[in-house]
């Protein structure tokens, strides 16, 4: 369904762009949890000036970066299992206090990844039946929790769109996404359905539009992605 | 005082067909030389209830390689792909539970509730089949408790009373889980007199058996 002459950018350069344009939403003072994939890129993007709480499900809240050679402590760890550093305020606690934390509304921001979402900004991140399924993990719990949820991902899979009218994979959640960013463009989800607000240089709202499955709104106030 | 056991006797409070809590995110925090027994002595049609099955040859993954579990409670077990090949063989009973719903039905249990109310999962799969109900214009899913026979629990460090301390992240779901179970082992680092009051993280009223590494 893509056209031939569009642009091509390398994975690198995707999640490059993502992943820079993702830091953007981070603000000062926040408490943000991070996905695995580029999400976790984020933090490359992030001014080292800034002060931010990243939190990780397995009981961290303040995680830095990883551990180099040497100083790498198996018991100190993020949810994806890399021995990591713990910056300045940093504290371990347990699974039920990092789900009181995730499930209460006390995390800022949550940036992950997706198979699909669709434009009632449901997602779906877990499970591909009867051929591959993770699990949900804490997936499912963070995105209803968290107050402000982002997905982030390349806009098309193997020449199909992952924004799609309705997910038909299973859901991660229902309703629950505010913002998709894509190495294409930004989009916002809103009641009225979704608005596309930011559109990298590179692409023509007809290239936005031949290589999105879900209705979208032009915003009238359409800018260039900042990245 | 509680009673420090010796690995293999530890593992013979373990009875085939026995629900079995193991602690531990990924390879942090696990009581390895207790699963590592288990694994041994093949112990078998196992009702496992673990945050994940780790890696094929660590840990909890091994006693799922070795067709130990019949059944398994868990919320992820991507980073072990013979766990995602027994269940879409139907070798394996699995029931994907979010993590968070997971760590709270295990504390319903601890706490002596009959359930908990939450909104994960609302609108997906694991609202199928369960009782819903509306508090406050919102939507909860009624999620029952979940306990064990046995729980299999690592420590930093342990003392003579069962107090229990923990380094770094490795307290996880060890915690809730010392809460759950008839029984609770746990397998320690260091065995200390005494742990400061302050640094007293699992009250040791819940542990029942200790389980030293140097012994092993």
């Amino acid at each position: 369904m893509l056209l031939i002459n569009e642009p091509e950018l390398t994975k690198e350069k995707i999640r490059e762009i993502i992943a820079r344009r993702a830091a953007k939403e981070i603000s000062e003072g926040d408490v943000v949890t991070l996905g695995i994939g580029i999400p976790t890129d984020v933090t490359n993007y992030v001014p080292t000036s800034m002060h931010v709480m990243f939190q990780s499900e397995n009981g961290f809240l303040g995680v830095s970066k990883n551990a180099e050679d040497g100083s790498k402590d198996s018991r100190i760890i993020n949810a994806g299992g890399i021995p990591v550093e713990a910056r300045e305020g940093a504290c371990f606690y347990d699974s039920q206090m990092a789900f009181v934390m995730m499930r209460g509304g006390h995390l800022d921001t949550t940036i992950l990844g997706a198979l699909q979402v669709d434009e009632e900004g449901s997602l779906a991140n877990w499970s591909i039946p009867n051929k591959l399924t993770p699990g949900m993990g804490g997936a499912m719990d963070l995105v209803v929790g968290s107050k402000k949820v982002i997905v982030v991902m390349e806009h098309t899979s193997k020449g199909q769109s992952k924004i799609v009218k309705k997910c038909d994979l299973p859901l991660t959640a229902y309703k629950e996404v505010n913002l998709i960013i894509t190495e294409r463009c930004v989009f916002q989800v809103s009641k009225e359905g979704m608005i596309l607000t930011e559109i990298n240089p590179i692409f023509s709202i007809d290239d936005i539009q031949s290589s999105t499955e879900a209705d979208f709104i032009v915003s009238s106030n359409l800018k260039n992605m900042e990245i | 005082m509680k009673q420090v056991l010796s690995t293999k006797e530890a593992i013979d409070l373990v009875r085939d067909g026995a629900s079995v809590m193991v602690g531990g995110f990924l390879n942090c925090g696990v009581p390895d030389k207790l699963i590592d027994e288990l694994s041994d002595r093949k112990i078998s049609n196992l009702t496992m209830i673990c945050n994940d099955t780790s890696y094929p040859n660590t840990d909890k993954g091994k006693l799922i390689v070795n067709k130990q579990v019949k059944k398994l409670v868990t919320t992820h077990i991507g980073t072990n792909p013979e766990t995602g090949r027994q269940m879409n063989s139907g070798e394996l009973d699995i029931e994907l539970v979010p993590m968070g719903t997971f760590v709270e039905r295990i504390r319903a249990k601890g706490a002596g509730l009959g359930g908990i109310l939450t909104q994960t999962g609302i609108g997906t799969i694991i609202e199928e089949n369960k009782e819903t109900m509306t508090i406050d214009d919102k939507k909860f899913i009624f999620e029952k408790p979940i306990g064990a026979d046995i729980a299999l629990i690592y420590g930093t460090k342990v003392d003579k009373f069962g107090n229990v301390s923990y380094y770094g992240t490795t307290r996880n779901c060890n915690t809730v889980m010392a809460t759950a179970a008839d029984t609770v082992v746990v397998q320690a680092d260091e065995m200390v007199d005494c742990i400061d009051p302050n640094d007293v993280i699992i009250p040791g009223v819940f542990v029942d058996y200790i389980v030293l590494n140097e012994d092993n």
